[in-house]
């Protein structure tokens, strides 16, 4: 510590600028640890785990819950959470789904994008204008939209054969190992995320109102204004998971991806994000959504019981919570 | 902060909040304004995601409405919800209804609130699943589901390759009928659970998407897999997704269990090998008639399981096995065509 308050504010300032890139690198790297200490374990105990076939089709099984994830990561970033964007997402599926069975595609899926604004911005509107606790309207909105996609559907799932909406699980093979256009989509939206969060006065302002909601006031920052924007730039982000989850299981089933909201959660803090707000980001979630997969798909290779992949993600969970605490505490001291 | 800090702490237990708070009062809704003289019966089904709980219930609904009945209804919200079918069965017997209809949740965790219920002179029958004992209850109208699985574990083992490699998609297995179709398909197919034939299981949904993830890994790990056990029709057709994927589809055979309108038409799409058909619509009738026959003269019906029937829908038959095509098991089969 410095004496002139020249010096601290400049230390500050550091703290917010170079410290900042080598604090989210620390926050990747654990779990970044995770995920190759889980590659080598079954790399090792198992003969097919490496194939490419098998890396490829780890990514492919992690777009879904993975692109959901970097909707919930924005929300949590703002301190927030969305049990509701795995309803979100199916409604969305199934609108497509019986939509694009009597009519064009294309339209089917604007619909369905519609859809997630909606519900994103009624979301958004109840918890940033009416300042409602989002746990509690996330939740009342997941138990409407669960009811509300089977009452559509008759709790009847319909096969999709449209082209457009099955083409994420195209895509081409380089080097042997094919990459879906679906992997490809989720990597570019954990990029164009990834980027507006670190690189624009938008994502300043979402960590700003994740870390301190009233301080963010102070200094201007309109806080229900960028509140409502992350409820629909996620909800904008679970319309693409709508589509990665239509190409990836040609079916719109309104009773499929259950658990999703959890397991979107569940990536989001194996990733590091902090379930307080302000700390985290889309990477290490994208990297959170990889661990999920390949736990599940390397435990059953390896002809372990399925629960036991349960008790192995669960975990990790509690050990990446841990950290956050212990990170958290040591920072406010 | 508080809430914040409340929501967060919460997470863990969210399945179980999303379980109680989504606990709607559907129980409460039906059956309002029955007088005295009237007939109550109540309907306590699993969760309606899946079409062939709510085929069951609406046809016990039907029968029950055709005798000039009220019905209470309520539903499980997710797979193996006991607690919210214990608090609609002490509504039931709140209300004083003559029978209940039971498609249990648990096989043990319902036998308390069942015998509370037999005390107070309700008659109880369970449809679709028993209760453990299976006398805790008055009587089962039911699919046996170990025989429902032999049949498939025959036809496989008729049909199936010289070296089979078998790949086993279940649903959690401490479910009655989850389990009596994985044993019986297994006794059908002459093998044991340790048999080095098996080359994986893995734990599914019930669901598509988990069907097919499930299939995909074990796939991996195994491509030599030839023969598919799925614990139903949506399980089968994620499976047949995740074989399609690998270019290995008509390399591997599969079994399913249910009989639903788009699985039989998997049948005929030559998707599914062949399926044992169930008939919920049947269990339901069969319980309201036990229920009729008990309001009006006090006769129980007989106690245990009363099979309501399975028949294997296959487009290659085998000998010794008695089976219908897939054209008659679309004129029979139920859900949406």
């Amino acid at each position: 510590m410095t004496n002139t308050a020249d010096a601290a504010l400049l230390e500050k300032e550091e703290d917010h600028g170079g410290p900042l890139r080598t604090f989210i690198g620390s926050q990747i790297a654990g779990p970044l640890a995770a995920l190759i200490l889980a590659i080598v374990v079954f790399g090792v105990t198992t003969s097919t785990f490496l194939n490419a076939d098998n890396l490829s089709l780890i990514a492919t099984q992690s777009v879904v819950v993975g692109t959901l994830a970097l909707g919930q990561t924005l929300i949590i970033l703002t301190a927030g959470i969305d049990l509701a964007n795995g309803a979100i997402m199916v409604l969305a599926a199934v609108v497509i789904g019986k939509l694009a069975t009597d009519g064009n595609a294309l339209w089917a899926l604007v619909v369905g994008t519609l859809v997630c604004l909606v519900m994103g911005g009624l979301n958004g509107v109840l918890i940033s204008r009416f300042s409602l606790p989002p746990f509690i309207v996330t939740l009342g909105v997941l138990s409407v939209l669960t009811a509300a996609a089977r009452l559509y559907t008759d709790s009847q799932s319909y096969p999709i054969s449209s082209d457009l909406l099955t083409i994420l699980n195209d895509g081409p093979t380089v080097g042997g190992i094919s990459i879906t256009y679906g992997v490809l989509l989720w990597i570019a939206l954990t990029a164009v995320l990834g980027y507006a969060l670190t690189q624009t006065a938008w994502g300043v302002r979402v960590y700003a109102v994740g870390d301190n909601r009233a301080a963010a006031a102070l200094t201007g920052i309109k806080v229900r204004r960028v509140l409502l924007s992350v409820y629909l730039t996620a909800a904008v982000v679970y319309a693409f998971a709508a589509w990665q989850a239509l190409g990836r299981t040609p079916t719109a089933d309104p009773s499929g991806y259950s658990t999703a909201n959890l397991d979107s959660i569940t990536a989001v803090v194996i990733g590091g994000t902090s379930l307080f707000g302000g700390r985290g980001g889309v990477v290490g979630t994208f990297i959170g959504a990889l661990i999920v997969t390949v736990l599940a798909n390397g435990l059953t290779q390896a002809g372990i019981d399925s629960l036991y992949q349960q008790v192995a993600t669960g975990i990790l969970v509690v050990i990446a919570v841990a950290v956050d605490h212990f990170v958290r505490t040591r920072q406010t001291r | 902060m508080h809430t914040i800090r409340r929501a967060a702490a919460s997470i863990l237990a969210t399945s179980l909040l999303i379980g109680t708070a989504a606990c709607g009062s559907s129980d409460d809704d039906a059956g309002s304004g029955s007088g005295s003289s009237d007939v109550t019966i109540g309907i306590v089904e699993l969760n309606l995601s899946n079409p062939f709980f709510g085929t069951l219930e609406k046809a016990t609904e039907a029968a029950a409405t055709a005798k000039g009945w009220k019905v209470m209804k309520s539903e499980a919200k997710v797979p193996g919800d006991s607690a919210t079918q214990v608090t609609a069965i002490e509504n039931m017997i709140a209300r004083k209804v003559k029978a209940i209809v039971l498609d249990p949740a648990n096989p043990t965790a319902l036998v308390d609130v069942v015998k509370k219920a037999r005390d107070k002179g309700i008659l109880v029958v369970t449809v679709n699943a028993t209760v453990t004992p299976v006398d805790a209850a008055d009587a089962t109208f039911a699919t046996d589901n170990t025989a429902a699985g032999k049949l498939i574990g025959q036809w496989a083992k008729a049909s199936a390759p010289p070296s089979p490699r078998i790949a086993l998609l279940d649903f959690d297995l401490s479910d009655g009928p989850a389990g009596g179709r994985h044993n019986g398909f297994l006794e059908g197919f002459g093998i044991t659970d340790k048999d080095p034939q098996i080359a994986g299981e893995a734990l599914t949904k019930g669901t598509v998407e988990t069907g097919q993830s499930a299939m995909e890994n074990l796939l991996s790990a195994h491509p030599d897999i030839n023969l598919v056990y799925t614990i139903n029709e949506p399980v089968a057709h994620g499976a047949y997704t995740a074989l399609k994927n690998k270019g290995l589809q008509g390399k591997a055979t599969m079994v399913s269990v249910d009989g639903a309108c788009s699985g039989v038409q998997d049948v005929k799409d030559g998707i599914i090998g062949a399926t044992a058909m169930q008939f919920p619509s049947k269990m339901g009738e069969l319980a309201v008639a036990a229920a009729a026959e008990y309001i009006a003269n006090g006769t129980k019906p007989k106690p245990g399981l009363t099979d309501s029937g399975t028949v294997l829908i296959t487009d290659k038959p085998v000998a010794g096995l008695t089976s219908q095509t897939s054209e008659w098991g679309l004129q029979n089969c139920w859900g949406e065509k």
